[in-house]
C-alpha cells in the first residue's frame, strides 16, 4: 500500500510538469505597467492578449494552449526588466517574450537575459534606431518602425521634391536626437547636404537665437524634429517672424492639428508624414476591438497584436516552440510569398499552415518585417493646404 | 549691395531682437536695483512678481476680449495693464505687510531677507501655476508686424530683410515712458528725493523725518508697477510661461549687477549689455561675413562662438568677469 502510494504520488509529480509541457505554450508579456508609459501598456498587454485568445479560440494551434503571463519592465529601470525577464524565463517556464516596452530596457533585456538563454523576443513599441544594430543572434523582432525609418522616408520625400539641402533642428532628447541623426545620414548618402544640424530645448519662450543660427547657415528648407505643442511651435514662429524660412519639413511629432490651428495658412506648402497606414487591417483590427471592448486606437496596441500573433504563428508554422527552431519563420510568416492574412484570420493561417501552405501575414499594421528583423512601418505622407493638413499619400 | 545686405541681415537678427529683448531685461533690472538700493536685499522673488502682474493682465486682457472691446492693431493687454500693476502692487504690498515688514522691524540682516524672499519667490510661482496653468499662453491679439521681412525686401530689392514685430516696437516706446517718468519721479518729486536720500543713508534719512514706510510702500509700488510692465512687455514678444519667468531671474540680476546694484542708470545699461552680449556671442556670423568679406575669404563653419544652448552661460559669464574685476559694476553701484 505504501508503495503504491509513493509510485502513485511520483508519477503525478512526474506526470504533472510533462502534461504542462505538452499543453500549455507560456508567453511572457514584458511591458512597462509602471512607468512613464503606464497609461499606454494595458492598452497594448490587451492587444498582446487579444490575439492570443484569438489562436486560443480558433482550436487551431496544434502545439497546446497558448496562456500569457505579464511581467513589468518598467520602462526606465534597467535592473528591474533584467530581473523580471529571467523570473518569466526561469520559474514561469516561458517559451518566448512579447516585449520590452520601452527602447532601452529592450536593449538591456535582449543582451542580457534573452540571448543568454536563446528565447526570441518580439518588441511592439521599441524604435531606437540602436536596436538595428545591436547583437540579437537573429532573435530580437520588433513590429514597430525603427526611427531611422522615418529618416530615410523623409530623405525620399525631400529628394523627390528636389531639395538639395536642409537645415536641421531637434528637440534636445534622444527622440530628437535619434532622428535627426538618422535624417542626416539619410539625406547625406542621397548626396543632399545637411547645412546645420542644431538642437533646441523645449519650453523656451523664445527661439530667436536657435533661427538666428540656421537661418545664416541657409538650406532650401527647415527640418524640424521636434514637438507641435512644444519647442517645435517656437521654433517655427521665430523661422517665420524672422523670414528665415517659409516651408518646413514636419516628421510624426510636428504633425499635429495644433500646429495648423496655431499658424494656419502661414505655413501652406509644408509637408510631412507619420506612422499610419490605409490598410483594411487597421479598420478590421478597430472593428474586432470595440466589439470585444477595448480601443484599438491606443498607441502601439495593433503592434502589440501583430507581435504575438507572428510569434504564434511561426511557432505554428516550425511546429516547435523553441525559439532557435521558430525565431527563422518569423520573417517567413511576415512576410510575402504567401495567403495575405487579415487580423482575425490567424484560425485560417494556422489550418493553412498545418496543411503546408505559405502564408503572408498582413496583420493590424500592414506588417512587413526588413533588414534586421523590423516592420518597415507605414508613413502617412501630409501637407498643409489652405491651414490644414490634408493626406497626399502613403508610403 | 552687400554691405547693405549684411547691415540689414545683422539688424533682423541681432539688433532687433536685442534691442527688445535688452529693454525687457532693463525694465526688470530697474526693480531689482530698486528693491536693492532701498530695502537693501536682492529679492529673488522679482521674475515671479513679473508672471504673477503679466497672470493678472492677461486674465483683464481675456475680460476685456470677451466685452468685445479692443484697441485694433494695437494689443488689448496694454489696456489692462494698469489693472494687471493694481493686482501686483496688492500682492505685493500683502508680502510686505505679512513678510518682509516683520524682518524689517528686527533689523534682520540682509542674507535672511534674501532667503525669505526665495520662500516667497516659491509661493508666487505656485500661485501663478495654481490660477492659470503652466502652460504656454498667447494674448497678443493686435496686428503681428508692423512690417515683415518680405515687405522689406519687396520695397527695397535687397536679397536680405529685417521684420518688425508690434511687440517690439511697443517694447522699445514703452521701456522709454517707464524710464522716462520713473527718472523724472526720483529726480523731481519730494517723494522720489526722499526715497533716494533713504537709499543713500537710511538713519540721516530718518532724522530728517523721511517716514520709512512711506517711503517703503511707494518702492514696492513702483516695483510692482516696473515688474508687470517688463512681464507683460516680455510675454506679448515672445510668450507667457510661469517657469520662463522665473529662469529670466538669472539675466535679469546678472543687468542688474553688471551695471551696478542700487544705480537705475546701471539697470537698463547693464540689461542692454546682457542682451546684446547673449545674442551676438551666439549668432551664427557665416552669413554677415558672407557678405562683407571677398569670396576666397568666405567662412566654411557658421562663424559662432557658442552654441546657442549655452544662452544663459553668457550671462553668467559676465556676471562672474564683472564680480572678479569691477564689483562695484559700470556705474559704481553697491558692491555686493
Amino acid at each position: 500500500m505504501k508503495h503504491l502510494l509513493t509510485a502513485t504520488a511520483a508519477a503525478a509529480l512526474l506526470a504533472a510538469p510533462a502534461l504542462a509541457q505538452d499543453d500549455t505554450v507560456k508567453i511572457g508579456i514584458l511591458l512597462g505597467f509602471t512607468g512613464p508609459i503606464e497609461s499606454m501598456t494595458q492598452g497594448m498587454a490587451t492587444g498582446a492578449e487579444f490575439a492570443i485568445q484569438e489562436i486560443n479560440d480558433s482550436g487551431n494551434f496544434p502545439l497546446g494552449t497558448v496562456e500569457p503571463v505579464r511581467a513589468d519592465s518598467t520602462c526606465i529601470d534597467a535592473a528591474a526588466a533584467t530581473a523580471a525577464a529571467e523570473r518569466l524565463i526561469t520559474s514561469d517556464g516561458v517559451a518566448a517574450i512579447i516585449g520590452a516596452a520601452c527602447s532601452g530596457v529592450t536593449g538591456a533585456v535582449l543582451q542580457n537575459v534573452a540571448r543568454p538563454n536563446g528565447i526570441v523576443m518580439i518588441s511592439p513599441s521599441a524604435t531606437s534606431p540602436a536596436l538595428s544594430d545591436a547583437e540579437d543572434d537573429g532573435l530580437f523582432f520588433r513590429t514597430a518602425p525603427s526611427d531611422a525609418r522615418q529618416g530615410e522616408v523623409i530623405a525620399e520625400v525631400l529628394a523627390e521634391r528636389g531639395v538639395n539641402e536642409i537645415a536641421l533642428t531637434y528637440t534636445n532628447n534622444d527622440y530628437g536626437k535619434g532622428l535627426a541623426d538618422s535624417i542626416q545620414s539619410a539625406f547625406e548618402a542621397q548626396g543632399g547636404t545637411v547645412t546645420i544640424s542644431a538642437a533646441h530645448e523645449d519650453g523656451k519662450a523664445d527661439y530667436s537665437a536657435e533661427i538666428g543660427a540656421l537661418a545664416s547657415a541657409g538650406g532650401d528648407i527647415l527640418v524640424v524634429a521636434g514637438y507641435a505643442d512644444q519647442g517645435g511651435q517656437g521654433i517655427v514662429r521665430a523661422a517665420l517672424d524672422a523670414g528665415a524660412f517659409d516651408t518646413f519639413q514636419l516628421p510624426d511629432g510636428m504633425v499635429s492639428d495644433s500646429l495648423t490651428d496655431t499658424f494656419g495658412s502661414e505655413i501652406d506648402g509644408s509637408y510631412g508624414q507619420i506612422g499610419g497606414s490605409d490598410s483594411e487591417g487597421g479598420v478590421t483590427f478597430a472593428e474586432m476591438a470595440d466589439e470585444a471592448g477595448f480601443d484599438a486606437t491606443g498607441a502601439y496596441t495593433a503592434e502589440s497584436y501583430d507581435a504575438a500573433a507572428l510569434m504564434l504563428l511561426a511557432m505554428a508554422a516550425a511546429g516547435s516552440t523553441e525559439s532557435a527552431e521558430f525565431k527563422d519563420k518569423i520573417t517567413e510568416v511576415a512576410n510575402a510569398p504567401g495567403e495575405p492574412i487579415q487580423p482575425g484570420e490567424l484560425g485560417r493561417a494556422l489550418e493553412i499552415l498545418a496543411e503546408g501552405g505559405d502564408i503572408d501575414y498582413v496583420g493590424a499594421t500592414a506588417i512587413e518585417l526588413v533588414g534586421n528583423g523590423e516592420s518597415a512601418g507605414n508613413f502617412r505622407e501630409v501637407e498643409v493646404r489652405n491651414g490644414e493638413f490634408e493626406t497626399i499619400g502613403y508610403r | 549691395m552687400d554691405f547693405l545686405n549684411a547691415l540689414v541681415a545683422l539688424l533682423n537678427f541681432v539688433v532687433v531682437p536685442a534691442t527688445a529683448y535688452g529693454a525687457q531685461l532693463a525694465l526688470g533690472a530697474l526693480g531689482v536695483t530698486l528693491v536693492y538700493g532701498i530695502l537693501r536685499f536682492s529679492n529673488f522673488a522679482h521674475g515671479d512678481t513679473m508672471a504673477f502682474g503679466t497672470m493678472a493682465t492677461i486674465l483683464f486682457t481675456w475680460g476685456l476680449q470677451a466685452a468685445g472691446i479692443s484697441l485694433g492693431p494695437v494689443p488689448t493687454a496694454l489696456l489692462a495693464l494698469p489693472a494687471g500693476i493694481a493686482a501686483a502692487a496688492l500682492l505685493v504690498l500683502g508680502t510686505d505687510r505679512a513678510v518682509y515688514r516683520f524682518y524689517r522691524r528686527r533689523k534682520a540682516n540682509p542674507v535672511i531677507l534674501v532667503i525669505v524672499s526665495m520662500g516667497v519667490m516659491f509661493i508666487y510661482n505656485g500661485l501663478v501655476r495654481l490660477v492659470i496653468g503652466p502652460g504656454d499662453r498667447n494674448f497678443d491679439d493686435g496686428a503681428r508686424f508692423i512690417f515683415t521681412v518680405r515687405d522689406f525686401r519687396e520695397a527695397t530689392g535687397l536679397d536680405e530683410g529685417v521684420g518688425l514685430r508690434t511687440s517690439q516696437a511697443i517694447t522699445v516706446i514703452t521701456a522709454v515712458i517707464v524710464v522716462a517718468v520713473l527718472f523724472w519721479f526720483l529726480n523731481h518729486t519730494r517723494t522720489g528725493k526722499s526715497m533716494r536720500a533713504f537709499s543713500d543713508n537710511e538713519d540721516l534719512a530718518l532724522l530728517s523725518g523721511i517716514n520709512p514706510e512711506r517711503v517703503v510702500m511707494v518702492t514696492w509700488l513702483i516695483v510692482a508697477a516696473l515688474a508687470t510692465v517688463a512681464g507683460v512687455l516680455y510675454g506679448l514678444d515672445k510668450s507667457f510661461r510661469p517657469l520662463t519667468y522665473f529662469q529670466l531671474l538669472l539675466p535679469i540680476f546678472a543687468a542688474a549687477i553688471v551695471g551696478g546694484l542700487g544705480s537705475p542708470l546701471g539697470a537698463i545699461a547693464g540689461g542692454f549689455v546682457i542682451a546684446f552680449s547673449e545674442v551676438t556671442i551666439t549668432y551664427a556670423w557665416k552669413k554677415v561675413l558672407e557678405y562683407l568679406l571677398p569670396q576666397s575669404l568666405e567662412p566654411s563653419g557658421l562663424v559662432q562662438l557658442l552654441s546657442t544652448d549655452y544662452k544663459f552661460a553668457v550671462s553668467f559669464m559676465i556676471l562672474v568677469v564683472v564680480l572678479l574685476f569691477r564689483p562695484t559694476g559700470l556705474f559704481r553701484g553697491k558692491s555686493v
